[in-house]
């Protein structure tokens, strides 16, 4: 079942304040994972592994280094629901 | 099934990658009973993974450096299986300083050493109380008879635990316990590609390899290690088998 933009994003924002005790607010579209959230790769390895069972996709290893953004991540999860 | 009723502990799932997540889902799917066991912040990915094998699996800690962890393992094991008839140990670490030879310090190349090499002999004597019926301890190696490109103290610590698993087969030989190392072939996991250059160590396997080789599929590892997990090997034991498409019995 696909969700909204709107929605991935809640629930990602979600999934980075569990991981990091971000603010879901400071998860941002235009936001950098790791410059401006200061997201390492082993919690950006937790926030994909919860994503793909939340968002109920597959998020490759090697598709997760062009996730800079939280935008890219939400556009990538929202396609790959199709 | 080949792991009928078998008790195991296999340490090392990380990711559904991991080579351990397939032994583990093999072994289920073989009628095993199977605990995990994760460290530190790796514990949450590890849950989250066991989730994805055909039966839930209990995660317990073990980081094997921390003695701690390895002096209460029996019996935090203890909690899930009343005894243990086998042991995956599929753990590798190197510092990035490992990976550069004639730069790397005792400290870095000391680390590779203790997580990688020594953790063999440490785990096995920790899960020792619970294997009083005997039992198979089964390793990951990468062919340490040679100098690979970009490997280095990763490659020295390969040597020195292939050597401790002979050790640990005369020790534990005489309590009916088998130690054997399966030497894999470059599989794409997480700890691969962390290697800084592992492209390049990856690269020609497929070429050089008889059998060919497919860097995506951990699956011909895992069967290995299951094969060598049950009761198919009983009289084997200090040994280590090529899952490499055959590249290690070839010249140029
Ligand atoms: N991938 C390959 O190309 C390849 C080839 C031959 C052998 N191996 C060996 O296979 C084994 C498993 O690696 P993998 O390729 O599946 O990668 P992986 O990254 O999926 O697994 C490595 C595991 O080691 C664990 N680990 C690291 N330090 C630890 C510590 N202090 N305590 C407890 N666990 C610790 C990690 O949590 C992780 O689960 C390693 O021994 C590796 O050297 C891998």
């Amino acid at each position: 079942m696909a969700q909204s933009e709107q929605e991935i994003l809640a629930g990602l924002a979600e999934i980075v304040n569990e991981e990091t005790g971000l603010e879901t607010d400071s998860v941002q579209p235009d936001k950098s994972f790791t410059e401006d959230l200061d997201i390492d790769s082993l919690s950006m390895m937790t926030i994909v592994v919860n994503a793909e069972e939340k968002f109920g996709v597959r998020i490759p290893d090697d598709e997760v280094k062009n996730l800079s953004t939280v935008k890219d991540a939400v556009s990538f999860i929202h396609s790959a629901q199709g | 099934m080949l792991l009928e009723g078998k008790k195991l502990l296999v340490t090392g799932v990380l990711m559904d990658s991991s080579i351990a997540f397939h032994v583990a889902k093999l072994a289920q799917e073989q009628g095993a009973e199977v605990v995990l066991s994760s460290f530190g912040r790796t514990m949450k990915i590890t849950s989250t993974i066991a989730k994805r094998l055909p039966s839930p699996a209990p995660v317990i800690e073990l980081d094997v450096t921390d003695q701690e962890h390895l002096d209460t393992l029996a019996a935090r094991l203890g909690e899930h299986v009343d005894g243990l008839d086998g042991v995956l140990h599929s753990i590798g670490f190197a510092p990035q300083g490992a990976f550069s030879f004639l730069d790397a310090s005792w400290e870095d190349v000391a680390t590779a050493m203790q997580a990688s090499a020594y953790s063999l002999k440490a785990l096995a004597v920790a899960a020792l109380p619970l294997m009083e019926e005997g039992g198979s301890l089964v390793g990951l190696t990468f062919d340490a008879k040679f100098a690979w490109p970009v490997y280095d103290w990763m490659g020295v610590a390969k040597a020195a635990f292939e050597s401790t698993s002979r050790y640990l087969a005369r020790d534990l030989g005489p309590k009916g316990i088998r130690c054997n190392l399966v030497s894999a072939g470059p599989i794409g996991t997480t700890a691969a590609k962390s290697i800084p250059g592992f492209e390049q160590l990856a690269g020609s396997w497929d070429d050089r390899a008889p059998l060919g080789w497919d860097r995506a599929d951990p699956v011909p590892a895992a069967r290995a290690c299951a094969a060598l997990l049950s009761d198919w090997f009983p009289a084997t034991t200090g040994e280590i088998v090529h899952v490499d498409g055959g590249v290690h019995a070839m010249g140029q």
